[in-house]
């Protein structure tokens, strides 16, 4: 079932217009911006389907800058979130794609800064809900909605095993979990969503694990 | 977990509940937290939708200029006391009104279940609170009664207007309402979804076609006529008036429509009212661009 919680029907509480086009923008930049882990200095947005055609007039571009700048639902800040960004020096370009998606709401987002980059691609399925749907390539769903690990990973035996170990040590309990590679051997996602949020330094001891390349976090 | 109306009407009838403690039963047990803080969240939202409709009814407009003050004309008009329909029906589309032209001034709303039908809901339960008089409590209730409902149709069907039309936000929204208002007045489970049933059949088709791309024009007056539907739904549902098609079919009819409705017509601005003469003129208008094939 996509929809879990009776609050995902009466809620987000939100800026207006649009649950979809403004709160569901909001949110997907703003876990691209918790996947970041910092502010970044420039974001190349590609919308397509029923937001490249009415983004302006729901201001999903407003709320999409307001996620990445770290804003929930229901900020106010939001309604300036481009004015606060471009005060910031943090470099925009939105592209209007024509290619068809399998949603009608998605959107590319890539972000970064002089010491990296970040692409993810979000859809926002009704009433403020959204998935990630891609993440620098790899395929996964994320709702988003609980915190999250995601661990880049060496596709060897044990990595998947090691991780798991090291969770259930500090007894956290792995509520979804997927694993996405792009070629068999090589370079791999773990997406692991979890029912509390998760301290720093567990994070630093996943890293530590053998074959194991990046961990990052959504929190709450 | 409930998966459709009838397993939700047949969870209330068997354990001998309303359809809003089955959906605050299920909140706990699905997301871990207690009873009292999910009754608290749902609290803090009603607390939205009060301040939404105060500051409508006070008068708001939008950034476009396209909509604001109707709810203050339409209180107007009620306090003349010369009016056709009825007075509930028309506070319900005065409330509803007010919510939608706050969401489209950028204003903090609550969305149930999105922003562009969020009217609806809080519409008719702030007027049928005059009239009924509910505890705090019941009017929290209102709302997981509504919720449970939106919580069938966004699985099994859609709540997006991109993916459903407007049938799929302003269809679901009108029928949670009915089937609150029906609880709320102390009708029974099977009546809750019957009104929903009776709100939806009258909803389906309805095209997302907003001018500009905007959530304005037709959105706030198509939440007015959803809380008109809703109230007028409910009476019939309370009166013993039952759909011939069980609510399931209906929402699963909603589904199909919404998925064979043509791109143009689901909020892409490019049919419909969006595609109109007058509705071109406003999008080039509002985004001082010329008028261009789209």
């Amino acid at each position: 079932m996509k929809y879990r919680s009776v609050f995902d029907i009466i809620g987000p509480v939100m800026i207006g217009p649009s649950s979809s086009h403004t709160a569901g923008a909001a949110r997907i930049g703003r876990v691209a911006r918790s996947l970041f882990g910092r502010e970044p200095k420039w974001a190349n947005i590609s919308l397509y389907g029923s937001f490249a055609k009415t983004y302006k007039g729901h201001g999903t571009d407003v709320a999409l800058v307001g996620g990445l700048l770290d804003f929930d639902t229901d900020d106010v800040r939001i309604i300036n979130a481009i004015d606060i960004a471009k005060d910031k020096g943090m470099k925009l370009r939105f592209i209007e794609e024509d290619a068809v998606t399998d949603h009608p709401n998605t959107a590319r987002v890539i972000i970064g800064d002089h010491n990296g980059e970040l692409e993810l691609v979000g859809i926002s399925i009704g009433g403020g809900k959204i998935e990630i749907i891609e993440l620098n390539g790899f395929e996964l769903k994320l709702s988003g909605n609980h915190p999250a690990i995601l661990v880049v990973h060496n596709d060897r035996f044990g990595a998947i095993a090691s991780v798991a170990n090291t969770l259930a040590k500090y007894e956290l309990n792995i509520g979804h979990m997927e694993v996405a590679r792009k070629e068999i051997g090589k370079m791999a996602l773990m997406t692991i969503e979890v029912d509390q949020n998760i301290d720093d330094k567990i994070l630093i001891e996943l890293e530590q694990l053998p074959n194991i390349l990046k961990v990052t976090k959504i929190v709450d | 977990m409930f998966r459709n109306v009838a397993e939700l009407v047949e969870l209330a009838i068997s354990q001998n509940k309303k359809i809003s403690e089955i959906m605050i039963e299920q909140e706990v047990t699905v997301t871990g937290r207690t009873r009292e803080e999910v009754l608290a969240f749902m609290d803090r939202n009603l607390a939205v939708m009060e301040q939404a409709v105060e500051k409508g009814i006070k008068g708001v407009t939008s950034h476009s200029g396209l909509t604001g003050g109707d709810a203050v004309l339409m209180q107007k008009y009620i306090e003349k006391g010369n009016f056709l329909s009825g007075e509930t029906i028309l506070d319900a589309v005065s409330k509803a009104v007010a919510t939608n032209e706050v969401n489209a001034a950028m204003g903090t709303i609550c969305a149930t279940p999105t922003a562009g039908s969020a009217g609806v809901v809080p519409g008719t339960l702030f007027a049928v609170q005059k009239k009924l008089n509910p505890t705090r409590e019941q009017m929290i209730s209102f709302l997981f009664t509504a919720g449970a409902f939106g919580f069938v149709v966004a699985n099994n069907a859609s709540i997006s207007g991109a993916a459903g039309g407007c049938q799929a936000e302003v269809g679901s929204a009108a029928g949670m309402a009915a089937a609150a208002i029906v609880e709320l007045a102390g009708g029974t489970p099977v009546q809750c979804a019957e009104a929903m049933a009776i709100t939806l059949k009258n909803m389906l088709g309805l095209v997302c076609d907003p001018v500009a791309g905007l959530v304005e024009v037709p959105c706030v007056k198509r939440n007015a006529m959803g809380a008109a539907n809703a109230m007028v739904a409910a009476d019939m549902a309370l009166a013993g008036i039952t759909s011939r098609i069980p609510c399931d079919e209906v929402i699963d009819a909603m589904y199909k429509i919404g998925q064979t409705m043509p791109t143009a017509l689901k909020e892409t601005a490019q049919g419909g009212l969006a595609a109109t003469p007058t509705g071109r003129e406003l999008e080039a208008k509002i985004f001082g661009i010329p008028l261009k094939e789209k």
